[in-house]
């Protein structure tokens, strides 16, 4: 029977990512150099924002990632508390950092288009400001695996940390919306809006998403994979230790 | 319950217990202020309810760790697991004892605080009743904090890391009323939100700081 706890086997788990990563590598690297040239080189430029309207294929893309790599993260961590998977736990591990490392590309890239735009290079709106928060969590969230020996110990004081923390990050977004009126515009893309950004900046936009997320999802198999083989290989010292 | 929560705030207002350390933090933070922004009269009152709030917090920081060290290290926290009490009474228990040593002298001593920093004479009522409403709020967000750090033979300042964000919104609402407070506006909003959080935290934190004094007891 096909369903995907079966997948919650580490050997049935790397069997199947080794099998897709190549994949997802090169369809990750085509979709994010497709989406990049297309943007930056063959899309006209915004009238009044000039070039600097470019820095959205890397900006878009990493924002939603780094919100969508603690979600990711989020459902790991359930599936742990409730299933006791190990490959799971260890995928919110090796998500934590990407997801880290999207939010400060966000962060430099809204600052660099900020500069000329806005005329700063940081202003304390509410965007900014709960991304700056969020870093701090994802920051937490890795000094707390990075602290404790016992890997089952850390499975589950970071999954109820990424529990507790997912329901203060929300609440530190609409507390920040109300200490302080935003500069940064509106989404640019949304699903119930009639009209998003011009279609010219919205389809190489897209593909960028796409090759964004790719690469995501295949940073995630190879860390987890990396996550697993080292256990393993600790595992294996300890018994050679023994004998 | 009682006992528990009796004994408790005995071990933290003797001698060692810390306790009288975190006021006194709170009133070095708050001396040290001028001397870094200057002594003008306008500047303090302006800044005054956010450094009042910031002091609390901090000195409030600065305590959480000994809400399950000591008992970590000479057993009686095990005593407390095994016994017929639920880990989350424990827990709530430890948070209010935290909050009568900690959080209810920095509420009585804010106001002597903030003549210090010239607060205006509107501001006093709303900076009590924010910290009263908030700093349960940050007694139960630190119990989980320490919760999570307890078996760590360093955790203070990863302690700090982790429970800092998390008292963002409480900062965030409970600054927010003392300031609209001082300024002679409106500030039911803030104040409703900071005694919602301070609800929701009381309500629900208590089982997850209970989840993982088992998970660290193991």
């Amino acid at each position: 029977m096909a369903s995907i706890w079966q997948y919650a086997n580490p050997r049935k788990f790397i069997d199947t990512t080794d099998r897709f990563l190549p994949w997802l590598s090169a369809l990750a690297l085509v979709s994010l150099v497709v989406g990049l040239v297309w943007g930056f080189f063959f899309t006209p430029e915004d009238y009044r924002q000039g070039s600097t309207v470019k820095i959205i294929y890397l900006h878009v893309p990493s924002a939603l990632m780094a919100i969508n790599a603690w979600l990711m993260m989020l459902v790991a961590s359930l599936v742990w508390i409730v299933r006791r998977h190990h490959v799971s736990a260890l995928a919110a591990r090796a998500a934590a950092p990407i997801g880290a490392t999207m939010t400060v590309i966000a962060l430099v890239t809204g600052a660099i288009w900020g500069q000329p735009m806005w005329g700063t290079w940081w202003a304390w709106d509410p965007r900014l400001t709960s991304f700056l928060i969020l870093f701090l969590f994802y920051l937490g969230y890795m000094a707390l695996w990075a602290a404790i020996e016992n890997d089952d110990t850390a499975a589950d004081l970071t999954s109820v940390l990424c529990l507790v923390g997912s329901v203060f990050a929300l609440l530190s977004r609409y507390a920040v919306n109300f200490w302080n009126q935003g500069l940064h515009q509106g989404a640019s893309l949304s699903l119930d809006k009639e009209e998003n950004v011009a279609d010219v900046f919205y389809h190489p936009l897209l593909v960028s998403i796409a090759g964004f997320i790719l690469l995501f999802v295949a940073l995630v198999f190879l860390r987890t994979q990396t996550e697993i083989r080292a256990r393993r290989m600790r595992a294996l010292l300890a018994r050679e230790r023994l004998q | 319950m009682i006992a528990l929560l009796i004994r408790d705030m005995k071990l933290g207002t003797r001698a060692g217990g810390g306790f009288g350390l975190g006021l006194a933090f709170f009133l070095i933070v708050v001396v040290l202020v001028p001397f870094g922004v200057g002594p003008e009269t306008g500047r303090l009152a302006l800044i005054a309810p956010g450094i009042l709030w910031l002091g609390a917090l901090l000195a409030c920081l600065l305590s959480l760790d000994r809400i399950f060290a000591l008992d970590w290290e000479d057993g009686s926290l095990d005593l407390l697991a095994t016994s017929p009490l639920p880990m989350e009474a424990a827990v709530s228990v430890k948070a209010l004892a935290h909050w009568l040593t900690t959080g209810l002298p920095l509420v009585l001593a804010a106001p002597v605080l903030g003549v210090l920093l010239s607060l205006p004479a509107a501001g006093y009522a709303p900076l009590i009743l924010s910290l009263a409403l908030g700093t349960p709020a940050l007694s139960v967000i630190g119990t989980f904090g320490a919760a999570l750090t307890v078996g760590l033979k360093r955790g203070g300042l990863l302690l700090s890391l982790l429970v800092l964000p998390l008292y963002v919104p409480t900062l965030i609402f409970g600054a927010e009323m003392a300031r609209r407070g001082a300024e002679g506006m409106g500030n039911t909003t803030p104040m409703l939100m900071l005694a919602g959080i301070t609800c929701g935290t009381i309500a629900l934190l208590p089982f997850a700081s209970a989840a993982v004094l088992r998970v660290n007891l193991r």
